[in-house]
């Protein structure tokens, strides 16, 4: 099953290598990882994504918490949560398409922030599910470029990831 | 006061009462050579090889349960330190590793004799700092030690850039007292529940068994684990880290588990039906084939690192906690509670247990010509009246050190058990001897381990620290060989050595007494001889016969019951190799 983990790392350097090395030291899979500032500069925040029956997304939360860097963590999956992801397609546009992809990117809520004669960007955000179905929803010849941040989540409710 | 980098480093290390350090000088650590030189209190051991200095340290660890601390220089020298760092960290030894750098503004230039340290060694510490400002060098040290020694133990590395240590840099010192680390709280006691819940189980057990490993040792807990046995009444086996967490010449000892464990040991452990692990970890030499791992048990499993628990094995009931504090609380529930053990039960348990005891799985032929390695060990035993520190290479001479040698105390079996680390032994040794320089110790080792850091010879002679080497020699690397007869039909593919030195001569060239024995008759006059050499390292080199294998078995792949013993009709003699 896929899981979002999100966590709250002391902002020093190589803390970043420190997870990524224990998921390929115990040969975890990440499907993506993002790293920012929070409010407070001593942290930073990590969200990462992966896939694993129920023993493994156990082993590796236990795994992340042993890292002295980590300072605390939580699995959105295992509770209701909010996920978003930020995507931008450079999509190459004839005459007769420009019309078509436009309402494309509204259906989809999706906002066109670069337009050339040949191009537009349409920029999007959502849940990943919804990222891939714009994907799927435009002819793949006419994509020149996806950028995707990879899917960041936060917690429904009065509960969050703080000290 | 005022102190240099240099100085601070070395002071921090006086704050923490170290004693020794084991190191190496090279370019980036000249300031801090220069910062030893000029005091007495932290000695320091020149070993000959910085993989001797870590062995070192890590031994004098485990003898005195203090961390072991070493100094090496920038590049080579961290990387030789590498295999002993891991060494450490495979099995929970705390050691604090300060390794020189090259000078901050030069750091990722590539500079001479630059390796990012910190980089090669993250997978096998449990942390790591590079320092970046003075001004934290104090406060690093601390952390440095503080998780080394807390939780789960390991090593943790220190990277000083040379520039840190400047002399003509100093700024007011004062080693922090305490240190806190928000993201690292290791648990210490354990939840009341789940412990109630654990008693509840033992009470109920028919079959019980104590599967106690390493984290008795280092969480100083061997006297609550007897005492917990002997109030159960039940069977006691330890791993290969645990040997003398419980008195081995106890009766309900059943011996060490797992690969070469014994067979009522690994029978016991198949047919239970409530395991307590303490401090053990399911290490795959230990649980043989997972699905077939003792499959009527309900587990109970108390150890300080959560992420040991149910990594491997699925247990029934968790307890998080340091194995000392949890095993007082299960004892004063015990000891408390009306309910005892059924003694109907345990009596037709140890009646089982007695059939496979009368197996005599360690039985070995003993009118043999040759010397049997097994037999060498028995004569060690006697004559160091099984009081001796025991240190250990890795091969078929450690697993006959941790068959025939029955440890009572913990701390006196020295072996890398998680990473097995060929070289280890005879620097352990040393690190033990220095630490406990009126009590025996004897490394067992092999002719391939020995020659992995043999250059430490050198070091025993000048620290004074006499230790006798029981090198059982069959010109082979007979563990490699054994897995070779036993599953690549003999093809003994560079498993043996055609040139092996004369560690007699070898021996006398480092300033050392050095003995062959050839025959059996004559290995206990040399144990004895070598014994009463008190001041003197003695190097025994006693040669064994080439073919004797490691028994009983598990073989890869098999369960706990389906053990390979010498042989069915009684014990094999002296054969050819095929």
């Amino acid at each position: 099953m896929r899981h979002i983990i999100s966590i709250l790392i002391e902002n020093e350097s190589g803390a970043l290598s420190r997870v990524a090395g224990l998921f390929s030291a115990r040969g975890y899979n990440i499907e993506s990882l993002t790293v920012a500032a929070t409010e407070d500069p001593s942290l930073s925040r990590m969200t990462l994504v992966t896939r694993g029956s129920d023993d493994i997304i156990e082993q590796i939360t236990k795994q992340l918490n042993k890292l002295i860097d980590v300072v605390k963590l939580i699995d959105l999956a295992e509770s209701a949560h909010i996920e978003r992801e930020l995507m931008m397609v450079k999509i190459k546009t004839s005459e007769q398409m420009r019309e078509e992809i436009r309402s494309m990117a509204d259906i989809f809520r999706g906002k066109i922030i670069d337009v050339t004669p040949t191009t537009y960007v349409v920029e999007m955000t959502g849940p990943s599910s919804k990222l891939d179905a714009f994907i799927a929803a435009i002819d793949s010849d006419s994509i020149i470029e996806v950028v995707r941040s990879g899917p960041t989540g936060i917690s429904r409710g009065e509960k969050g990831l703080h000290l | 006061m005022e102190l240099n980098g240099a100085q601070i480093v070395i002071q921090s290390l006086k704050d923490e009462g170290v004693e020794y350090i084991f190191g190496y000088p090279g370019g980036a650590v000249l300031h801090l050579y220069d910062a030893i030189f000029q005091q007495d209190d932290v000695k320091h051991i020149l070993v000959r090889h910085e993989q001797g200095a870590t062995h070192a340290a890590d031994g004098y660890a485990r003898a005195t349960g203090k961390p072991g601390v070493v100094l090496v220089t920038s590049g080579p020298g961290a990387t030789n330190a590498v295999t002993g760092i891991a060494t450490a960290y495979m099995d929970s030894i705390p050691m604090v590793i300060i390794s020189g750098q090259v000078p901050l503004p030069v750091i990722g230039s590539d500079a001479f004799q630059e390796v990012d340290m910190v980089g090669i060694t993250r997978p096998c510490v449990k942390h790591n700092f590079l320092v970046k400002d003075i001004n934290k060098l104090a406060e690093t040290m601390k952390k440095a030690f503080y998780v080394a020694t807390t939780g789960r133990p390991g090593p943790v590395v220190v990277d000083v850039p040379k520039d840190i240590t400047d002399p003509r840099i100093k700024i007011p010192y004062k080693y922090p007292k305490k240190v806190s680390i928000r993201s690292y709280n290791p648990a210490v006691t354990g939840h009341k529940g789940q412990i109630k819940k654990a008693v509840d189980l033992l009470l109920t057990a028919q079959k019980p068994i104590i599967y106690s490993g390493g984290g008795v040792i280092l969480g100083e807990a061997s006297k609550e684990l007897t005492e917990f046995a002997k109030v159960l009444g039940f069977p006691v086996t330890n791993t290969l880290m645990g040997l003398g967490a419980y008195p081995s010449t106890d009766k309900q000892f059943v011996g060490m588990l797992g690969m070469h464990g014994t067979y009522e040991a690994n029978m016991a452990m198949h047919d239970s039906d409530v395991i307590i692990a303490i401090g053990a970890r399911f290490d795959d030499r230990v649980t043989g084939k997972l699905d077939l791992f003792c499959p009527h048990a309900q587990i109970i499993h108390i150890d300080v690192d959560p992420a040991s628990i149910s990594k491997t094995v699925k247990v029934a009931i968790p307890i998080v906690g340091e194995v000392k504090p949890v095993l007082e609380q299960m004892l004063e529930m015990l000891k408390d509670g009306k309910k005892k053990p059924s003694k109907k039960a345990l009596e037709s348990w140890w009646n089982q247990i007695d059939q496979w005891r009368a197996v005599k799985c360690m039985e070995y032929d003993r009118n043999s010509n040759l010397i049997k390695p097994q037999y060498v060990i028995e004569q060690l035993y006697e004559v160091t009246k099984g009081e001796a520190y025991i240190t250990s290479d890795v091969g078929q001479h450690q697993m006959w050190a941790a068959q025939y040698y029955p440890f009572d105390k913990p701390r006196h079996w020295i072996n890398s058990g998680g990473l097995g680390t060929m070289g280890f032994g005879l620097p352990a040794a040393i690190g033990v001897k220095l630490a406990f320089p009126d009590s025996e110790v004897a490394c067992v080792t092999g002719d391939g381990s020995i020659q992995m850091c043999i250059q430490e010879l050198s070091t025993a002679l000048q620290y004074n620290a006499p230790v006798k080497i029981i090198n059982l020699n069959n010109s082979y690397l007979g563990m490699v060989r054994q897995w070779q007869e036993f599953t690549y039909e003999s093809r003994y593919s560079h498993s043996y050595m055609d040139t092996i030195p004369d560690f007699v001569k070898l021996a006398e060239a480092y300033g050392h007494i050095g003995m062959r024995i050839d025959k059996p008759e004559d290995v206990r006059p040399a144990l004895e001889e070598a014994f009463a050499l008190k001041d003197r390292t003695v190097f025994l080199d006693i040669l064994t016969d080439r073919t004797e294998n490691v028994y009983p078995m598990i073989e890869a792949g098999k369960a706990h019951n389906d053990m390979t013993l010498r042989v069915a009709n009684g014990i094999s003699t002296d054969r050819e190799l095929a």
